[in-house]
């Protein structure tokens, strides 16, 4: 890890452009974007569907190549990317999607373990100890050996945290983490995630609709029609 | 990774992964019971083809592989042994003036009815006639009478031969004197030997030449279908081919008696429909495992396609994904050709049981067909991986 260089700045947009499609077809989903992220910091992205939050996600998490402008996270220039740094640049990130996407064949540990295979530096039984301890941290202990079909929604959505957490990565995006639970179990797992990102002082982005989780964060940014607005309008949410 | 191929961390690195393409199939069990059966049944498929190919190579040129010769003289038009056309007598006596010749013999062939004396039903049979004074054939029961073969219309008879021909076959056995009729002609049989059927011919008669002359009233003893020329003791076989082949007139062609087996089988495998028949057969079998396997893999590829894309967006590599599909076809390969190998040994003995084929399983042809196997799912695998592509990470937010 190479934490001595101690970037301040986690992530930096700068003069963000981007299209879809081509030719007569191709639009525009996002409109100059600007934005700093501390490292540490807690932000949360909200505004209406189809705002291009998503879009803005993915870009940053290296889901796709970024076509203008600038884009760095954590080191990584995202502009321009080769498919090939993309994949690094996605190993220093944790996902944490609406659905959890655990894959059905694995037991809830082995779930976890996936997130630290990709980063090849570890023996199988080390990344079962690690990977055990996280389901600990989450309040799975018991579970590890359950495979998704027997686990809860919100069980569910706390394997894949800690599979998104147990690598250390720099950066958590989520997307809608609490959009599928219920009050209960999205404030469990909200607080799970931010207990967790500031004990690592990983940053997270967090895009959501879910007002009752607004409160976990540093700093709330709102997107409308492919632009990051200075003024959010809660009002308008929920 | 790329760089240096190195086994021992290769081998590190398989041991340090999650095998996941295992847990995947472990975790649908009816999906790997379908794979696991259509693999099966392509694999005992092939084992069925090649089998019978290989009974078709080997009972066909069995007569030629026990042949007691050096080297074999055959007319330039022959194409196999039950069509060996015929050449003058007139060359094997110019053949001994050959240094290195010991002896040359002629042997007669020739196809005819008999009646079965059992059933007394028609059939036709391939007739040998061979000089009784010297052995033609490395079969012993042959080699024992060849001085009862020299009285007329006393003939030997295949105990393998297909049909219904236990009785008589028993009387014979048991010394009793079995008469039937070869043409016009009346025979006795008063001996047997084995060598089996054969897709052409249902079994054979050996006699001596002056029997198989009498049989065949229209032939001449001046023309003959096979020549069996033994060589002194040190002479180079080669050598004494080559030249007899420049010695003798060009309506002839002499083998040694290795080559003479193997243009036997190159007949069969070139000339005959049936090698072409039996190879279709097995290709056949060869794309029904694939498109099995390959709906069997590409199924399971696209249940698993989000989980592949969070993958991705993880930071994994298409390769580890690509390595995840050839796991499962690598598994299914190997759990479908071991049940195969047992049933197609249990369809050879049934075969070898109801048609008198010589029908059994080389090592070389489970090896063969294990390849096929692993080639098979492979090619399945590498299709089903296209879907791979549409797992696109971008997609799953």
């Amino acid at each position: 890890m190479k934490t001595s260089t101690a970037i301040s700045t986690a992530i930096r947009v700068q003069h963000l452009d981007h299209f879809f499609g081509s030719g007569r077809l191709r639009k525009q989903a996002l409109f100059d974007i600007n934005l700093e992220i501390q490292a540490g910091e807690i932000v949360i992205m909200t505004g209406p569907s189809g705002s291009g939050k998503t879009t803005l996600l993915t870009l940053i998490g290296g889901l796709r190549s970024a076509q203008s402008g600038s884009l760095n996270v954590v080191g990584h220039e995202i502009t321009d990317a080769s498919e090939s740094e993309l994949v690094l640049a996605r190993r220093d990130n944790g996902y944490i999607f609406q659905a959890h996407n655990l894959h059905q064949s694995l037991s809830a540990v082995e779930n976890v373990q996936m997130g630290l295979e990709v980063q090849g530096n570890m023996t199988k039984a080390e990344r079962y100890k690690i990977a055990t301890e996280m389901l600990e941290k989450v309040g799975l202990g018991d579970h590890t050996t359950y495979y998704p079909a027997d686990l809860s929604g919100g069980q569910k959505q706390r394997v894949a945290i800690a599979r998104a957490l147990v690598s250390q990565p720099k950066i958590v995006l989520a997307d809608e983490p609490t959009a599928a639970l219920d009050k209960q179990s999205g404030r469990d797992v909200v607080e799970i995630m931010h207990d967790l990102a500031k004990q690592q002082g990983c940053t997270i982005l967090l895009v959501t609709h879910d007002n009752r989780i607004l409160d976990i964060a540093d700093r709330i940014v709102y997107m409308e029609d492919g632009r990051l607005a200075a003024q959010p309008e809660f009002a308008e949410a929920g | 990774m790329p760089g240096k191929f190195n086994p021992t961390k290769l081998l590190q690195a398989f041991q340090n992964r999650t095998p996941l393409g295992f847990k995947q199939l472990k975790h649908d069990r009816l999906r790997l019971l379908t794979a696991i059966a259509g693999i099966t049944f392509a694999d005992v498929l092939i084992f069925m083809q090649l089998g019978f190919s290989d009974a078709l190579y080997k009972t066909n040129t069995q007569f030629p592989r026990q042949i007691q010769t050096d080297l074999v003289v055959l007319s330039s038009e022959a194409e196999n042994f039950g069509r060996l056309r015929t050449f003058s007598r007139r060359r094997l006596y110019q053949a001994l003036d050959v240094q290195g010749v010991d002896h040359a013999d002629a042997l007669y062939i020739a196809t005819k009815e008999w009646k079965n004396p059992q059933t007394r039903e028609k059939k036709s049979m391939l007739l040998i006639g061979q000089n009784p004074a010297r052995p033609a054939f490395t079969l012993p029961e042959v080699n024992e009478n060849l001085e009862k073969i020299k009285l007329p219309n006393h003939v030997l008879f295949d105990r393998a031969a297909r049909g219904e021909y236990q009785e008589a076959i028993a009387q014979v056995d048991a010394g009793e004197l079995v008469t039937t009729e070869v043409g016009l002609q009346t025979v006795s049989v008063v001996g047997l030997f084995e060598v089996g059927a054969s897709f052409a011919s249902d079994g054979a008669i050996i006699t001596s030449d002056q029997n198989f002359l009498r049989l065949f009233p229209r032939k001449e003893a001046g023309v003959v279908s096979m020549g069996l020329i033994q060589l002194e003791a040190g002479a180079d076989a080669e050598q004494v081919r080559a030249n007899l082949s420049t010695h003798l007139a060009d309506d002839v062609q002499v083998f040694t008696h290795e080559e003479y087996v193997d243009f036997e089988v190159d007949d069969i495998k070139s000339d005959s429909p049936i090698g072409f028949v039996f190879g279709l057969g097995s290709v056949m079998g060869f794309i029904v495992g694939v498109v099995i396997v390959y709906q069997v893999l590409s199924t399971d590829v696209n249940s698993h396609l989000a989980e592949y894309a969070t993958f991705k967006a993880m930071g994994y590599r298409n390769s580890y994904l690509l390595g995840v599909v050839f796991e499962e076809a690598l598994i299914l390969s190997l759990l479908g050709f071991f049940p195969s190998l047992l049933v197609a040994l249990g369809a050879y003995q049934l075969t070898a049981r109801a048609t008198a084929l010589a029908i059994s399983m080389p090592a070389s042809r489970a090896l063969i067909v294990f390849m096929l196997t692993l080639l098979m799912c492979n090619v399945s695998g590498a299709i089903a991986t296209r879907r791979l592509q549409s797992a696109d990470p971008a997609d799953i937010f």
